[in-house]
């Protein structure tokens, strides 16, 4: 893959993938993409409220947690399951001209969406030429 | 709570199982017949299904769709869940990169087959942080009946 990302995908490398059983996590999918003010993150995170969903900014890195918390009834058995575990988890590393300070999250229908600004002097602008 | 529904009764042959799978991702082998409904691993909506004595639950988790636009419909012992996800990615004219690109956009369609006790006069459907849930409910358990030998 080009290394052309802005936000580097870490969930693969990095702890996401722990063997142990209380420790899996899904990987959200995500949509991101990027304008001249900033970047727009998507993320699907079906069955998380607002309050089970965790973000932390550690440095350079973003770490989106979420756990599933569905209700169901008590005496509910499963007979079959594509979804095992009710955990998401998922890490990128944001660039330099990213304000982490400035993130605005919104959940809404188990969809996040984050928004990351640029710092202000890494927005592009128009440099004027004097004629002289 | 929710954990009902990710505990199998025999967890440690469930991990078997999940091996098995992801084997079969793998290397392509189907010794196992499937269902004839099946679908591949990731597809848009991912299901769970449960039961309980008075009713069959599925669970289907489909984050950011309009919930009034879903169609659910059960139609000879199948139940049936599609709909339409509007991408949210800006338009190619829009200035700007597009970096990741996986979530599901456009139409879906899933479908399950319900046990035979299943009531399809007794269904209630609710949309709530992404997850769609489907109860249908379950005929009372027909009482054995003896027959009389004319």
């Amino acid at each position: 893959m080009k290394d052309t990302n802005r936000t580097h995908d870490v969930a693969t490398t990095g702890n996401a993938r722990s063997t142990t059983v209380d420790e899996r996590t899904m990987i959200p999918r995500v949509d991101v993409f990027e304008d001249d003010s900033g970047i727009t993150l998507l993320a699907d995170l079906p069955g998380v409220p607002k309050d089970g969903l965790e973000l932390k900014v550690d440095g350079d890195t973003l770490l989106i947690e979420g756990s599933i918390a569905t209700p169901t009834p008590q005496d509910l058995q499963s007979v079959y399951a594509e979804i095992r575990v009710p955990r998401y988890r998922r890490a990128f590393v944001l660039s330099r001209e990213l304000d982490p300070a400035k993130i605005d999250a919104n959940l809404r229908d188990g969809v996040l969406n984050l928004r990351i600004p640029k710092q202000e002097h890494a927005k592009p602008r128009r440099i004027e030429v004097r004629t002289g | 709570m929710y954990e009902s529904l990710l505990n199998f009764p025999g967890a440690f042959f469930g991990e078997f199982e999940r091996l098995r799978r992801e084997l079969d991702d793998v290397f392509g082998a189907t010794s196992v017949p499937t269902s004839i409904r099946s679908v591949a691993p990731g597809t848009f909506p991912a299901i769970n299904v449960g039961n309980t004595v008075e009713s069959v639950d599925v669970y289907a988790f489909a984050p950011g769709i309009d919930a009034t636009k879903v169609d659910v419909q059960i139609d000879r012992g199948i139940l049936s869940i599609s709909g339409e996800r509007a991408s949210a990615l800006p338009d190619a004219k829009q200035a700007g990169h597009v970096y990741s690109r996986e979530r599901l956009s456009g139409r879906f369609h899933r479908a399950i087959s319900l046990p035979d006790d299943a009531d399809a006069s007794k269904v209630d459907a609710s949309y709530r942080d992404g997850v769609l849930h489907v109860r249908v409910g379950r005929r009372a358990a027909p009482q054995p009946q003896r027959i009389a030998i004319q």
